[in-house]
């Protein structure tokens, strides 16, 4: 079996009287997007931190590409990345912050090279000669993920990378992430964002609260979710509230203003959903759109991760509208 | 944490590799460069004193409060000393707080300390490449401001002999091999801000005192070598040695206190940068918040350079025969008498009399402070000072008067008050006309270690 790029058995971060990863295990596979998913203070930065060398572990065992990690600074070459977003110098050029981190990694010949092919794959070829203190949050993502690419990592830290991207821009650091992981890369990648890790990743690891909650692939995280909210919107929407009423295990959520006035939410799971698109068009209701108010993956991630009484507030459809 | 018992890998376990100190120097001196405040600072050392120097070198009055000021019309190298002057109080501290003061909050300011350890994977290399690009940094600027003096006053004024403190000559040679060295001197001192500089920067990070360490360290000390204290703590001060380089134009050359002001700023420079680097390396770079400040500000910088001015002023009071304030009436006789003698000959021969040498003249000095109330000793500007002296070619003597501004780091003043022909005016008549009389105003140091005379 091939050694995986990290695994970490029953690691301990604490800082001062804070626990910020507590006993957390994990094994991420080469060649795979794994996402990294959990509420603000979750532990997910510490534990970027930690694949990236930044600090140490308390307690446990960390294995990065094979080798034991125990001190900080200490991960072996082929580790590249950045939390927090990328911090590189705005007086210098795009091509300068390149070829000077290429020279400190030891590849001082081929520095130039290397800075121009990662340049062109991020797409921020014409850019090159400009200085930093000009580019947009997009744009420095994208150079911090040249940065990474300089030293052909076998496993890829990114941290919210897609902050800021325009859609080219999150279409072209899409690709290249693929393209990693499909060369065999393992790539962490820590987002807020589930559609991009929808796109992106085999398998997610939810922390709250400094543990694992859930980790595996992105359908079963999905499964996790229960029971749904679906937005369905027909020609005539007063008989379609009669018809879900009338299906078994579906319940008619009422309307909280925001919905559009021929749309209906109702609540189940899929095979009561089934039911009532099958009841819908015996009936002769036109069905125009059936969507889950919160995506699965969302609705997931916060079952999980808020308390049982917690309430759960849908998304304005008009934000839904626009970050679609 | 617990033992790792799994062996790396063989194919995968390649050891993490610090960065060479040789690319990490490089890439801090680029930083460095990159900054149009860092470019408009090395510009203005290397062309600002040049400009200065040529202009005031074309006018009157010259910067007679300065150290050799005076004696800008008549020799190229004064204008140097001047600029050495100037810097000593304030250039060369600001210098150290732009470029040290600055080296690592930098990182803090722009959030790149991630970005940065795991380029350079060692703090270690991160310290030292930073230090050393500050330290080339820093002497590029003070090479910049003595060769631009120096420049400035050749090429306006010209190679001519330089008279000395105690107003001996200095032929051109000499005078060039001496300014090199005075400003040689003034790198110890400058090295020992810029180390107070790394500290701060690494103490405070992004807080904005950390960049006006040096300076306000300068300030302090300027304000205290302003007050009547022992000459045994003003000797063992850091910033000692921006003054007692004047001692290299005395005859025999006043070494003691240079040497000592050279191995006190040296020992800071080692301190206050061995401070700042125990602190770095401890640091936590996950940490974005840390803005330095707090208890360690106390024990990790202020004590050990605390420790270092009570063990260095002790040394000095025990191995030296300094004492009281290292001024007193036996040294002025003899430093003023010595002046005028080499200043009077100077004045023979602008008036183009026979010459006479120094042993010919017998000069003496009697130096009186305060009328016969107060005690001869110690700095003011209430010394009043006879001097005599064998006129050539007659058995009668000759007599001066002049009234001493002693400063505490020992420099005076003395202002000549008659006779007029002697030093009474500030020109005298010559055949080719009114030249700047010698013996009117002249500079004097006297050597604070030295033991009282009297």
């Amino acid at each position: 079996m091939a050694t995986p790029a990290v695994r970490a058995r029953g690691i301990t971060k604490t800082f001062g009287e804070v626990i910020a990863l507590n006993e957390v295990d994990l094994d991420i596979p080469s060649g795979q997007v794994h996402g990294l998913v959990g509420p603000n203070g979750a532990g997910k930065t510490t534990l970027l931190g930690l694949l990236l060398g930044l600090s140490a572990v308390d307690s446990g065992t960390l294995e990065v590409l094979g080798s034991p990690v125990g001190r900080a600074l200490t991960v072996p070459d082929g580790v590249a990345g950045f939390v927090d977003g990328p911090a590189l110098y705005p007086a210098l050029t795009a091509r300068q912050n390149l070829e000077a981190l290429a020279s400190l990694r030891g590849h001082r010949t081929s520095g130039a090279r290397r800075a121009t092919e990662a340049l062109a794959e991020v797409g921020l070829e014409d850019v090159a000669d400009d200085r930093l203190r000009g580019f947009s949050l997009g744009m420095r993502q994208r150079l911090g993920l040249a940065a990474a690419l300089l030293t052909e990592p076998r496993l890829l830290v990114l941290d919210e990378p897609a902050n800021g991207l325009d859609p080219a821009g999150k279409h072209h650091v899409h690709r290249v992430l693929t393209r990693l992981a499909a060369g065999g890369t393992a790539v962490v990648l820590s987002s807020h964002r589930m559609d991009d890790l929808a796109a992106l990743c085999s398998e997610v690891t939810l922390l709250a609260g400094g543990r694992v909650v859930f980790t595996g692939p992105l359908a079963k995280l999905a499964a996790e979710s229960g029971d749904l909210d679906y937005r369905v919107t027909t020609a005539d929407a007063a008989a379609a509230r009669a018809v879900a009423a009338s299906v078994d295990d579906l319940h008619v959520v009422e309307a909280d203003g925001r919905s559009a006035v021929d749309a209906l939410v109702v609540r189940g799971g899929t095979d009561a959903m089934d039911r009532l698109v099958v009841a819908l068009v015996h009936a002769g209701v036109a069905l125009r759109e059936l969507a889950p108010v919160v995506p699965p993956l969302e609705a997931a991630f916060l079952a999980l991760t808020l308390p049982d009484d917690a309430p759960v507030d849908a998304p304005d459809p008009k934000d839904q509208e626009a970050a679609r | 944490m617990t033992a790792t018992v799994a062996p790396p890998a063989p194919a995968e376990a390649a050891a993490s590799r610090p960065a060479p100190l040789g690319a990490a120097l490089l890439f801090e001196l680029a930083k460095q460069l990159s900054t149009w405040r860092t470019r408009l600072v090395l510009l203005a050392c290397w062309l600002a004193p040049a400009g200065f120097v040529a202009v005031v070198s074309q006018q009157t009055p010259l910067p007679a409060d300065t150290v050799f000021g005076r004696w800008m019309l008549s020799t190229g190298w004064a204008g140097a000393l001047v600029i050495l002057g100037f810097a000593s109080s304030y250039a060369l501290p600001l210098l150290t707080s732009l470029v040290a003061g600055d080296a690592f909050a930098v990182e803090d300011r722009l959030g790149t300390w991630r970005h940065l350890v795991m380029a350079v994977r060692s703090p270690r290399r991160i310290f030292a490449a930073k230090a050393l690009a500050a330290l080339v940094v820093v002497l590029v600027m003070v090479l910049g401001l003595a060769v631009s003096g120096v420049a400035g006053g050749l090429l306006s004024v010209g190679n001519h002999p330089l008279p000395g403190l105690d107003g001996h000559l200095l032929s051109p040679a000499d005078a060039a091999r001496t300014v090199a060295l005075a400003w040689a001197c003034a790198l110890a001192p400058t090295l020992a801000y810029a180390g107070v500089g790394l500290l701060g920067s690494v103490l405070l990070g992004r807080n904005p005192m950390g960049l006006l360490v040096p300076a306000v360290l300068a300030l302090g000390l300027q304000l205290v070598q302003a007050l009547p204290i022992p000459v045994a703590v003003r000797l063992a001060l850091p910033g000692s040695a921006l003054i007692t380089w004047r001692g290299l134009f005395m005859a025999p050359a006043q070494t003691g206190p240079l040497v000592l002001g050279i191995v006190v700023a040296l020992a800071w420079a080692v301190v206050s940068t061995g401070a700042a680097y125990a602190l770095f390396v401890r640091r936590d770079f996950t940490d974005l918040a840390n803005d330095g400040a707090g208890r360690r500000t106390l024990t990790g910088g202020v004590l050990p350079l605390a420790a270092l001015t009570a063990v260095t002023v002790a040394v000095v009071a025990l191995a030296t025969p300094a004492s009281g304030s290292g001024i007193d009436k036996a040294k002025l006789d003899a430093n003023l008498a010595t002046s005028f003698a080499h200043l009077y000959r100077l004045q023979t021969a602008e008036l183009h009399r026979p010459a006479v040498t120094e042993a010919q003249l017998g000069t003496s000095a009697d130096c009186d402070r305060g009328g016969s109330l107060g005690e001869d000793v110690g700095a003011g500007n209430d010394w009043r000072c006879v001097v005599t002296w064998h006129l050539p070619g007659t058995t009668a003597t000759g007599s001066a008067i002049y009234q001493l501004d002693v400063t505490a780091d020992g420099r005076y003043v003395a202002d000549g008050d008659g006779p007029k022909e002697v030093n009474g005016y500030f020109t005298v008549h010559t055949v080719s006309g009114d030249a700047p009389n010698p013996l009117w105003q002249l500079d004097g140091s006297v050597d604070l270690l030295t033991p009282s005379k009297g």
